[in-house]
């Protein structure tokens, strides 16, 4: 027989065939069962072709096996090796032909998302880096200055088998600052403590001699004196300890999410509802202002910024705060209309113990480490503390924190 | 393919314009920290090495300018890659005199007389920490294309010139006040005008990173917002 396969294998092969060669077979097996006379060849014919329609039919994917080429066998894949130095916690990049391939968590937080793919020099320009970069040896070196100023990186080169580069940055800050801390602390404070101090003991002096000719009132007015200028030491000790413990954690920047429009109400709720204190005002602050900050730091920061515009401004005059945002940063301002600041003294004004007009200072009780308070805190956050002057105007005093939703520079741009 | 072998090689050609320019202002913060440390500390040698690498600076500039035109010429480039190329160009010219500005600073050095009780020394750093932190602040928003950093540093400036006000008060009133160290106290007045000439470059070179960012001028804009 021409069709060379018995009909009653067919059964027997069904899984084993395919849907159109069974249907071929099926039509030359039933036209052979039914011995359809002197036309049964033309169903053998018609399978035939059927045959060969479905054999064209399928042609085109056969042939695609072999072009398309085999996966090369489990290449030593770079995002994997990425993945694995995404997470450590030390400052990571991989450069390619001077060109940064990747930059791992660390290392984006330092340096900014923005170095992938830019030429390694952008991001590292200090000239000692530099160097490490252009060198024939893998080398590191420490450089001041990095990131901001007075920082301190170490800067380590190492060649991988494949030819790129792994940079390793390494802070460290902390170490170098702790030194010039302890000067600046013992320097500054010796001066300061000392004042009250000879006050207190002259005081006490007199009143211990005993002398009759000290009538009640006077004695009641030398106790007055030594209380307040006690007064005076201690707010001074509560402020040296608050800058230290700012200046301690000083290259921690928080990362806990705060409101600050909640904190400013209720600051300003709690300091208006004071008797006298009634002049501070909130201008209605922008809804949803989160920015990354310590509740209990940026409290003070108001707190000391409301304090000097109570004592500095107009005694009558309102004390005005307001939050905003501008582009990615949250503003908070402190505005007061008292004489104002000469302009020669502002450059100065967050220096420790810096004055502008000694006796005036003294009298309303400030210790001079307010603003040096307000600006290490402010730095901690990443943020700017600006002071504007008029004479005779007022001044104000304001903060720019980076706000936590950075999405927003976009929309700051196309304000203009 | 030869197309996108083009756009790669344009590629390279930008980042390493990007990498010149960001390693010579990376030279003229250097100099500019090192400078003051010279000056205040009477350290000779460190001045001379800052005068230095002027020669440095300026070799870079060459470099900077060469590699500019060979892209303009070969990639004859459009829109933002114009205006990178542009202000790479202008930018390193900025730069150039920052460098030169510290070299300045550096040459004074040696003309400060008694240094241990001239007290008006102690008045400068602040002020140049302030401007170098411009610079530094501007290099960075040059490298992150970030031109909302361009425009804070650009607002920075007038507290230089506040400061430099401030100074000239009290440089003036020390002259005053003992006439035998006027030549010292001249020297500083120098200085300081040196720094304040380069807190106004680094506005510059803000303007320019805010141009090659967004295609509009910082000035105009502010010229706007006023009328």
């Amino acid at each position: 027989m021409d069709a060379g396969i018995s009909p009653r294998l067919l059964p027997l092969m069904l899984p084993v065939l395919p849907v159109p060669l069974i249907i071929a077979l099926g039509l030359t097996g039933a036209g052979l069962a039914y011995g359809l006379g002197g036309d049964w060849w033309l169903l053998v014919v018609a399978a035939l072709l059927a045959l060969l329609v479905v054999r064209q039919r399928a042609a085109p994917a056969p042939p695609a096996a072999p072009i398309a080429p085999a996966p090369p066998p489990a290449p030593p894949a770079p995002e994997l090796a990425y993945a694995a130095l995404e997470p450590a916690s030390s400052a990571l990049l991989v450069v390619d032909q001077r060109r940064i391939a990747f930059a791992n968590a660390a290392a984006r937080a330092v340096l900014g998302a923005h170095v992938l793919g830019q030429d390694a020099r952008v991001c590292l320009r200090h000239p000692a880096a530099v160097g490490v970069l252009d060198g024939v040896e893998d080398s590191s070196v420490t450089v001041t200055g990095l990131v901001s100023a007075r920082s301190q990186w170490q800067i380590a080169r190492h060649t991988l088998p494949d030819g790129r580069w792994l940079i390793e940055l390494a802070d460290r800050t902390a170490e170098a600052d702790i030194g010039r801390a302890h000067t600046d602390f013992v320097a500054n404070v010796s001066h300061e403590l000392r004042t009250p101090l000879a006050a207190i003991m002259g005081y006490a002096e007199t009143l211990g001699e005993d002398d009759p000719a000290l009538d009640p009132p006077t004695r009641t007015r030398f106790i007055g004196i030594i209380e307040r200028e006690a007064k005076r030491m201690l707010a001074l000790v509560q402020d040296l300890m608050t800058l230290s413990h700012v200046e301690a954690e000083k290259h921690e920047r928080p990362t806990a999410p705060l409101d600050l429009g909640q904190l400013a109400a209720r600051v300003v709720g709690e300091v208006s509802s004071l008797r006298g204190k009634e002049r501070v005002h909130l201008a209605a602050p922008a809804p949803g202002l989160c920015v990354a900050g310590d509740p209990g730091q940026l409290e003070q920061v108001l707190r000391n910024l409301i304090d000097n515009a109570l004592k500095y401004g107009g005694p009558d005059e309102p004390v005005m705060v307001s939050l905003a945002a501008c582009g990615p940063r949250a503003v908070l301002a402190v505005r007061d209309r008292g004489p104002g600041i000469a302009p020669e003294h502002l450059p100065h004004l967050t220096r420790r113990f810096y004055r502008t007009d000694p006796g005036r200072s003294r009298a309303s009780g400030g210790t001079g480490l307010g603003l040096a308070i307000v600006k290490h805190i402010v730095e901690r956050h990443g943020g700017e503390l600006d002071i504007a002057s008029t004479l005779g105007e007022g001044t104000a005093v304001s903060i720019a924190l980076p706000l936590l939703d950075s999405a927003v520079p976009a929309a700051a741009l196309s304000l203009k | 393919m030869a197309n996108e072998h083009t756009v790669k090689a344009f590629d390279n050609d930008i980042a390493s314009l990007r990498g010149l320019v960001a390693e010579m202002g990376g030279l003229a913060e250097l100099s500019l920290t090192e400078s003051m440390d010279a000056l205040v500390r009477g350290n000779t040698e460190m001045a001379r090495a800052v005068i230095a690498r002027d020669k440095r600076i300026d070799a870079l500039e060459a470099e900077v300018d060469q590699l500019a035109i060979r892209i303009i010429a070969l990639r004859a480039p459009v829109a933002d890659d114009l205006r990178e190329v542009v202000a790479a160009l202008k930018i390193a010219g900025v730069i150039e005199r920052i460098g030169d500005y510290a070299k300045n600073i550096a040459k004074s050095t040696d003309k400060i007389e008694h240094r241990q009780r001239f007290e008006p020394l102690a008045l400068i750093p602040a002020m140049a920490e302030l401007a170098g932190s411009m610079v530094h602040d501007v290099l960075t928003a040059y490298a992150a294309r970030d031109p909302i950093l361009a425009r804070a540093v650009v607002d920075r400036d007038a507290r230089v010139d506040a400061f430099y006000n401030s100074l000239f008060r009290s440089l003036v009133s020390h002259m005053m006040e003992s006439p035998a160290t006027i030549g010292s106290a001249a020297q500083l007045l120098f200085v300081a005008r040196n720094i304040e000439r380069i807190g106004d470059h680094a506005t510059n070179v803000a303007e320019m990173v805010y141009f090659a960012a967004t295609g509009d001028y910082l000035t105009d804009r502010d010229e706007r917002v006023g009328a």
